[in-house]
């Protein structure tokens, strides 16, 4: 640093050299009158390099943060989702009390079978893996069975109004009378759309038909009042119409995929006492 | 003494007399999507107060080396990474807390209360003072959810918490439960006559001419 920089307290004036002016040639105050700048400690943080350089260190930090955390917590993670499933495909059985009891050791019990169909409501596959997840065109299909009756339990999925909606569906063995269902959702508003979870509207559910003199007819979800003509329904959650409509069409779309299957008059499993199973 | 008084100021001041929404005006967009029940509005109160505390006390931490020009990115880099990881922990310790969350944990992030708390007081202050601030305008927050929630639930279901309070003969007496509780609309309104008492109360706040 060859060249200091002297400021002049009076006008401001800022002389480069190595010791202040005699004079200011501006305001012609006194050598005594000037001060030294000196430069700021450190370096400037408004360098670009040095933004880059910290952004990039930050961003390095917090993404070795998230992966760490992430891959610690991931079996942890697994392990409740598979749970949480379980528990959501039983809460679609009224019969059983969820609560306080150990959902893994309840689904053992019940579900028997845990199967894939194709499009001609054949089991092309039977699963073990409960964490098997089905491909395109593969139906997933839940068999339990409760007080020695086989109930059929049926996946759904469709959209609410803000993000995902999705449910099971048990059937009675006439593949046509709701023993019951079980509804969820990403992120319908709460006490509105979100109330499709309530057991007051999952229950309007049991007993009705989704099929109607051999043909599907699905469930219709109508505001209070109103009467849909050959079909089953149920009252809608007042303030929650998108989401009750949403409930509706995936009733329709989902088990629209399982109409050859629950066409078939047939149990698909023939000696379910002994677990086998037709492949 | 003095310095005492101040941390005080800092932790106590955000609970009234500097509110984030009743009187810093932030935060309102999440104060009305949360309020039509206790529960989830409570819950947010907490989980806003953990994580606007634990930022500013990060982003005080390292606040002279942040370069001026890229200081708001940097903030929002540290506040999605905490964010991120208390969700993270929330799915793997307490699963059933975490899906009731989904939505609000992801709303924190765009919370205009922890971006104002850095920007006006974790920028310029010591860590201490910092997590007391934090905590302080978590809990004001939180404190404001609540009440609004309280009357919208009471009055737009009649439970608390999910649990019947208006008993069941009045609705066969003819009673019913005000639609208008659950639209949002109406949170900005009790919202207004929360600031309206405040300040009625609070002759300081008034704004002069």
């Amino acid at each position: 640093m060859a060249t200091k920089k002297y400021k002049c307290k009076v006008c401001g004036y800022i002389h480069e050299g190595n010791k202040a002016p005699e004079t200011c040639p501006v305001c012609k105050a006194p050598a005594s009158e000037f001060e030294e700048i000196k430069e700021k400690r450190g370096f400037n943080k408004e360098n670009s390099v040095y933004i880059f350089v910290y952004t990039s260190v930050i961003i390095v930090i917090v993404s070795l943060l998230l992966s760490f955390t992430s891959g610690a917590l991931k079996s942890r993670q697994a392990a409740n989702m598979e749970l949480d499933k379980k528990k959501q495909i039983l809460s679609s059985l009224p019969a059983i009390n969820l609560e306080g009891a150990d959902a893994s050791a309840l689904y053992t019990t019940y579900i028997k079978q845990y199967v894939i169909l194709n499009a001609d409501g054949e089991v092309t596959k039977e699963i073990d893996d409960f964490k098997y997840k089905a491909i395109k065109d593969e139906f997933p299909l839940y068999i339990a069975e409760i007080e020695g009756q086989t109930k059929y339990i049926i996946p759904l999925n469709g959209a609410g109004l803000w993000g995902a909606i999705w449910g099971y569906l048990a059937l009675n063995e006439d593949k046509s009378t709701i023993y019951g269902v079980y509804f969820s959702h990403a992120s319908e508003t709460p006490g509105l759309g979100a109330n499709i979870v309530t057991p007051k509207f999952r229950n309007q559910f049991v007993g009705k038909e989704i099929m109607k003199e051999g043909v599907f007819t699905s469930i219709a979800v109508m505001k209070t009042g109103q009467i849909a003509e050959g079909q089953d329904q149920v009252d809608a959650i007042s303030g929650g119409t998108i989401t009750s409509k949403g409930v509706e069409s995936m009733f329709k779309n989902c088990i629209g995929n399982y109409l050859a299957f629950l066409k078939k008059k047939k149990p698909i499993v023939e000696t379910p006492k002994e677990g086998g199973s037709t492949l | 003494m003095k310095i005492n008084e101040e941390l005080k100021n800092t932790l106590l001041g955000p609970l009234s007399k500097n509110n984030p929404i009743a009187v810093q005006v932030l935060g309102i967009c999440s104060a009305l999507a949360v309020t039509v029940e206790l529960k989830p509005a409570l819950v947010m109160g907490i989980s806003v107060t953990i994580i606007v505390a634990l930022a500013n006390v990060v982003i005080s931490l390292i606040r002279n080396t942040i370069p001026n020009s890229v200081r708001i990115i940097v903030q929002l880099v540290v506040v999605a990474a905490l964010v991120t990881i208390v969700s993270e922990f929330l799915k793997a310790f307490a699963f059933d807390v975490s899906v009731q969350l989904s939505v609000y944990i992801g709303l924190i992030i765009t919370n205009c209360i922890l971006m104002g708390r850095l920007e006006a007081f974790a920028m310029s202050n010591k860590p201490g003072p910092a997590f007391l601030d934090g905590l302080g305008n978590g809990l004001g927050y939180a404190i404001i959810l609540v009440a609004v929630a309280f009357v919208r639930e009471l009055f737009g279901s009649g439970t608390l918490f999910g649990f019947q309070i208006v008993p069941h003969s009045w609705y066969e007496a003819g009673y019913l439960n005000n639609g208008l509780m659950m639209m949002p609309s109406m949170a900005l309104i009790l919202l207004a006559c929360f600031i309206w008492i405040h300040r009625s109360v609070d002759k300081d706040l008034q704004e002069k001419g």
